[in-house]
């Protein structure tokens, strides 16, 4: 017998039992679907927190002060003030070092005769937009000038044009905000990230850092330092060379700490990825095992209706079915529960995930290969769930097989 | 064509031995009409799946057109089943929700045969026996007669050598029996080599010799003088169609 007459044997028979046939997939199902949807989530939501990191500046490393002690007693991280603008000015453009900008923020009430709204003021150069990567909509960014001219200038995130005016896109440029009652002219908007809540680059001001220590916060202080190094291969250079020109600034003898932190994007990625992976694999496994008892649900059935049908395989048999014949016919209808099984269950993963993907606002992205693998492996489950039942069929003695009862 | 040699069959229950065959030596040539009488447990059965290839003997040489048997293997056996025996039981052994032309088309389907062939054979193999109007139709929606002739055209659609039937008119009234044996009757008349196990000495008048069983060793063997003729007219309507 040929191997499409055998699928056709089997489908027959699968057909006839139509019910016990659905209630035998479910389970692998449940188990693909299952698997399927938390892998996708998991990769969405590694997916979202790396564009997070990524959002944040290209091949960023953010220099923050660090403890403060004050006889013996550590004061916790960034309890120290100890950044400052010639810290800044001593940080050197060069070949690994690609840009610089000092920051220091504060939130502050702005009003226009429109509206009002409270946002966070960041006080930086004309740097900053580099590194962060932000770009400019309409208007001009900080210069060099305004930084050394003390002007007091700003430039806008969409979401404050937004709450001033009523309208992103009402027209801004050159009218004059109060930040906590001091004038500003505003010079530009920059474009919207779509990025939103805590830290959002649409909602926030930038304006020259010398302005914002001498208006708005009356003392130089520097929160913490933006540095973009010129590539990725070069952020540990970079952070050396960094490191060693703040240890001179800071005058820190050989063999004591450092009195600041340096840290480096690509190593909370690293962090934040391992972490996320750890747990599409958690859930993936415990999915799995779903599955796994999918397949025990299969051979379970089998063998009950490998039982039942003993007379149908001594009929078979005697009117001239071989082993191969027998054994081919119950593994095919193994392996079709567990396909079939499978697709439905990739269709079904696929939805809910991308159902829960959208309750979360997270991109669930399900890749083609995680789909084979699914498929390959309710196919492998069908064929090892599927051996042992129909070895049993297939190894059946004809005349035993037609006297069972 | 069949040649028996000495062949037993013991079998063995935990520590009880049972001898249901205690060396049988026969011999049918082509072409034979062959009734199997005897008490009830005297072996019938199991003499039978042994010529049916059903079985192995525990002891003894089984030639089937020269070739022994009795040491062939499970799918050695499988195939010769398939090409040379047609097969015909006392409880029909139809598959239950198959149409009766697939249940016919099942050892053409083991043989390698293509679809089309098949079901043509298929088709008429059940003219033949009269269910040309009933193909499509599965066992339990025809009458034991009905489902008997659908068992007979399922051995006979192979063209087999032989045709073995283990009390095929067992749970048949008689005419439904007669209707059987006209058809055992008329592939005789074609050359087909026929053993048929029976209880009933009527039967047996179909045939043209009987072979008598006891306790598992051959009790008699003699010509039927003159054999009667079956009628049937389900046969004749079937065949004038
Ligand atoms: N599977 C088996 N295990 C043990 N003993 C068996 C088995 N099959 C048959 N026998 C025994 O072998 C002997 C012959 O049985 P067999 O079925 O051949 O008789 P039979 O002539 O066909 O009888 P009947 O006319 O009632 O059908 C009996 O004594 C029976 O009990
Ligand atoms: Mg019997």
């Amino acid at each position: 017998m040929n191997f499409l007459e055998s699928i056709r044997v089997s489908l027959r028979a699968l057909r006839a039992n139509k019910l016990r046939s659905a209630l035998t997939m479910l389970g692998i199902i449940i188990g693909v679907a299952a698997v399927i949807a938390m892998v996708g989530i998991g990769n969405g939501a590694t997916a979202s927190i790396t564009a997070q990191i990524q959002g944040m500046g290209s091949n960023l490393l953010t220099i923050s002060p660090g403890q403060s002690s004050s006889g013996g007693v550590s004061g916790g991280a960034g309890s120290s003030n100890n950044l400052t603008m010639e810290d800044v000015a001593k940080i050197q453009v060069g070949t690994a070092i690609k840009a610089v900008a000092p920051i220091t923020n504060t939130n502050a009430q702005v009003v226009l005769s429109s509206g009002n709204t409270s946002t966070s003021i960041v006080g930086t150069t004309e740097s900053y937009e580099n590194i962060k990567n932000v770009t400019i909509a309409r208007g001009r960014n900080i210069t060099k000038l305004d930084v050394s001219s003390n002007a007091r200038v700003a430039v806008l995130g969409p979401t404050v044009v937004e709450n001033l005016m009523g309208d992103v896109n009402a027209n801004i440029i050159g009218k004059s905000i109060k930040i906590n009652n001091v004038p500003f002219q505003v010079i530009g908007v920059t474009t919207a990230t779509g990025s939103t809540g805590f830290q959002s680059s649409d909602d926030m001001i930038t304006a020259p850092i010398t302005t914002v220590q001498g208006r708005l916060l009356g003392r130089k202080t520097v929160r913490s330092i933006l540095v973009s190094a010129s590539s990725e291969d070069l952020m540990q250079t970079a952070q050396e060379e960094l490191t060693a020109t703040l240890r001179k600034a800071h005058k820190i003898p050989v063999g004591k700490d450092n009195d600041f932190r340096v840290q480096n994007q690509a190593d909370m990625l690293e962090t934040m990825q391992s972490v996320t992976q750890t747990l599409t694999m958690l859930l993936g496994g415990i999915a799995g095992i779903s599955l796994l008892v999918g397949g025990i649900g299969i051979m379970n059935i089998m063998l009950v209706s490998v039982t039942e049908r003993t007379r149908e395989i001594g009929i078979r048999k005697a009117i001239g079915a071989k082993s191969s014949d027998i054994l081919l016919q119950f593994l095919i209808e193994a392996v079709v529960l567990s396909i079939l099984g499978g697709g439905i269950g990739i269709a079904l993963g696929y939805g809910g995930s991308s159902l829960v993907g959208k309750a979360l606002s997270l991109s669930t992205s399900i890749s083609p290969s995680s789909v084979l693998i699914a498929f390959g492996f309710s196919a492998a489950i069908g064929i090892i769930f599927g051996v042992f039942p129909a070895r049993k069929a297939a190894a059946m003695d004809p005349i035993d097989a037609l006297r069972y009862e | 064509m069949i040649n028996l040699k000495g062949i037993t069959k013991i079998y063995a229950n935990g520590d009880i031995q049972v001898a249901a065959l205690g060396g049988v030596d026969l011999h049918v040539g082509s072409g034979e009409f062959v009734a199997i009488m005897g008490p009830s447990g005297s072996g019938k059965s199991t003499l039978m799946n042994i010529l049916g290839c059903l079985d192995t003997p525990t002891q003894g040489e089984y030639y089937l057109d020269g070739t022994d048997v009795a040491k062939a293997s499970g799918d050695q056996l499988s195939v010769i089943r398939n090409r040379k025996i047609g097969f015909v039981f006392q409880g029909f052994n139809l598959l239950a929700r198959t149409t009766a032309v697939e249940n016919v088309e099942l050892p053409m389907l083991y043989a390698g045969m293509g679809g089309k062939e098949r079901r043509a054979r298929a088709i008429t193999a059940l003219e033949s026996v009269g269910l040309g109007d009933r193909i499509h139709h599965r066992p339990k929606e025809l009458s034991g007669g009905q489902q008997q002739r659908v068992a007979i055209a399922r051995a006979l659609v192979t063209n087999p050598a032989i045709i073995l039937a283990d009390e095929p008119t067992g749970n048949l009234d008689s005419r439904s029996s007669e209707e059987v044996m006209a058809i055992f009757q008329r592939l005789h008349t074609s050359g087909n080599t026929i053993i048929i196990v029976t209880h009933e000495t009527e039967i047996a008048q179909f045939t043209e010799r009987v072979v008598r069983f006891r306790d598992g060793r051959l009790e008699g063997d003699e010509f039927v003088k003159n054999p009667r003729i079956a009628q049937a007219q389900v046969l004749e309507e079937g065949l004038a169609k």
